[in-house]
């Protein structure tokens, strides 16, 4: 692989090799922090800052690692980052901390942060290995919001919890709110279509069966 | 420096490591506790505030207007569960916490009871609070805790001044599936429980025993008169429905809150007769 560039590092998990759309990594969070637009844009942004942090840091140390106990170096340094950023939330958004309840500590096991960490970052140098990180969670982030956002619109008829649908229990309301689209399978639905609309786009990415 | 792979490396790449991490995480700790502590202390005076259904919109108040609220409308008093009694003014501390107490030998009792709250200890004393108009009683609120599936959850439930209308049940702190058990907090389900009784209709509060208790989850729909009392259990939540089941039970049996709320219902009933409502 010839040495990439930084805006190919940080652009290209996007869309051209989105970590959940193509690696199929991460689905299970994306599930169920998905239901609101606020705890899912809270949610992206504590991945995007563990994977950037994390893969920067293993970069920095890259070379003093012993091959025996990488793996568990970079556990080590992903939950400590992970834990912080807990602790963040339960001191700065309380409420929503609440809302996203174990799945904050479940970033540790998310296989985005560890995946990009052992596969780029150990090769890299810190600062394209943070781009990476960033890259990828943002392409965590772009999927999650995605899926929010018509999970809130149809589930609830609200986005970031602004009524937008007029539901029908309101006196004035037309709307009925689609319930399945609170239940975690609506994510697999969603998540599914996405797939399949990047993948016609770009059939590149299509897998020979 | 030692070569990367010898073991000399190995052990001072993991201590280094292990020390920058736990300085990292617990420096974080320590210097965001306090706030840490302010929003649960907020947290726990919002899930009052909401039981109670003291504030039409609680969840967009603000931390200073929950404060606020709080002090205005609530006054917290520090019961002996057992006798029922208020403890006296002068043994009464700002910073008793129940919780703590329940895991101290000489300020907690072993639960022996039908009711199953997964615990084997509780406290002696606890904080319960009251919403008063003038010296009229309005509202008692009473903390209730219990083991669901995966955790314990506490919560709180508000009581009407008749002493068996259930005004709200929220819960502010439990570790439930979220989706399954975590519905627990879910807005509609809460407001399945305002106007369930207590008791079965017909007995004097005064005089009610455990098996008068009525109040629980139903498995499907309650029917008939159940649905007086219960509500609906939370699908594929079949654990923790029971454990908030016997939680209630247990918390209004005379193991729990009963001797308290009987208390209170015979001073109404000896200052004004006209509670039967």
């Amino acid at each position: 692989m010839a040495a990439p560039t930084a805006k190919e590092v940080l652009l290209k998990p996007i869309f051209d090799n989105n970590p959940i759309g193509l690696q199929i990594l991460g689905i299970c969070s994306a599930l169920a922090v998905t239901t609101q637009m606020s705890t899912s844009l809270v949610m992206s942004i504590a991945v995007v800052a563990v994977t950037g942090c994390a893969s920067a840091s293993v970069s920095l140390i890259r070379h003093r690692i012993p091959s025996s106990i990488r793996i568990i170096v970079q556990m080590v340094v992903i939950a400590s980052l992970v834990i912080l950023v807990d602790q963040i939330l339960k001191a700065f958004l309380f409420d929503i901390s609440k809302r996203l309840s174990v799945f904050v500590g479940l970033i540790i096991t998310n296989c985005i942060v560890m995946g990009r960490a052992e596969g780029f970052a150990m090769k890299n140098d810190p600062k394209m290995s943070f781009l990476d990180g960033v890259g990828n969670g943002l392409g965590y982030s772009f999927i999650l919001l995605a899926v929010a956002f018509f999970r809130e619109l149809f589930g609830s008829g609200k986005l970031f919890g602004v009524t937008l649908l007029n539901p029908i229990t309101n006196p004035d309301g037309w709307y009925n709110p689609n319930g399945l689209m609170l239940l975690s399978p609506s994510a697999f639905f969603i998540i599914g279509v996405i797939i399949w609309i990047i993948r016609s786009v770009k059939p590149e990415q299509v897998e020979e069966a | 420096m030692p070569p990367r792979d010898s073991i000399a490396n190995t052990f001072m790449v993991s201590m280094i490591l292990c020390v920058v991490c736990s300085l990292l995480v617990s420096s974080a700790a320590v210097i965001l506790k306090p706030m840490q502590d302010r929003n649960k202390l907020l947290d726990r005076q919002l899930n009052i505030i909401e039981a109670a259904g003291l504030s039409e919109e609680p969840r967009k108040l603000s931390g200073q207007e929950i404060e606020e609220l709080f002090q205005s409308r609530v006054t917290p008093r520090l019961l002996d569960i057992d006798t029922g009694e208020y403890v006296p003014e002068s043994e009464v501390d700002e910073a008793f916490d129940p919780r703590k107490a329940a895991k101290d030998l000489e300020r907690s009792q072993e639960v022996e009871s039908a009711y199953d709250i997964g615990q084997l200890r509780r406290e002696k004393r606890t904080w319960v609070y009251l919403v008063q108009d003038g010296e009229q009683l309005e509202q008692v609120i009473v903390p209730v805790y219990g083991m669901g599936l995966w955790s314990t959850l506490y919560g709180y439930v508000a009581i009407d001044s008749d002493l068996r209308t259930i005004q709200g049940l929220t819960y502010y702190e439990h570790g439930e599936t979220p989706g399954l058990g975590g519905e627990v907090e879910n807005p509609a389900w809460k407001a399945k429980w305002i106007g369930k009784k207590i008791w079965e209709e017909g007995v004097a509060v005064p005089d009610v025993k455990n098996e008068n208790i009525l109040v629980g989850v139903a498995k499907g729909a309650p029917v008939g008169d159940l649905a007086k009392y219960q509500v609906d259990g939370l699908s594929g939540a079949t654990i923790t429905s029971r454990g908030v089941d016997s939680m209630l039970k247990y918390w209004f049996s005379d193991d729990g809150f009963g001797p308290y709320l009987k208390k209170l219902a015979s001073q109404q009933g000896a200052s004004d007769g006209s509670t039967n409502r």
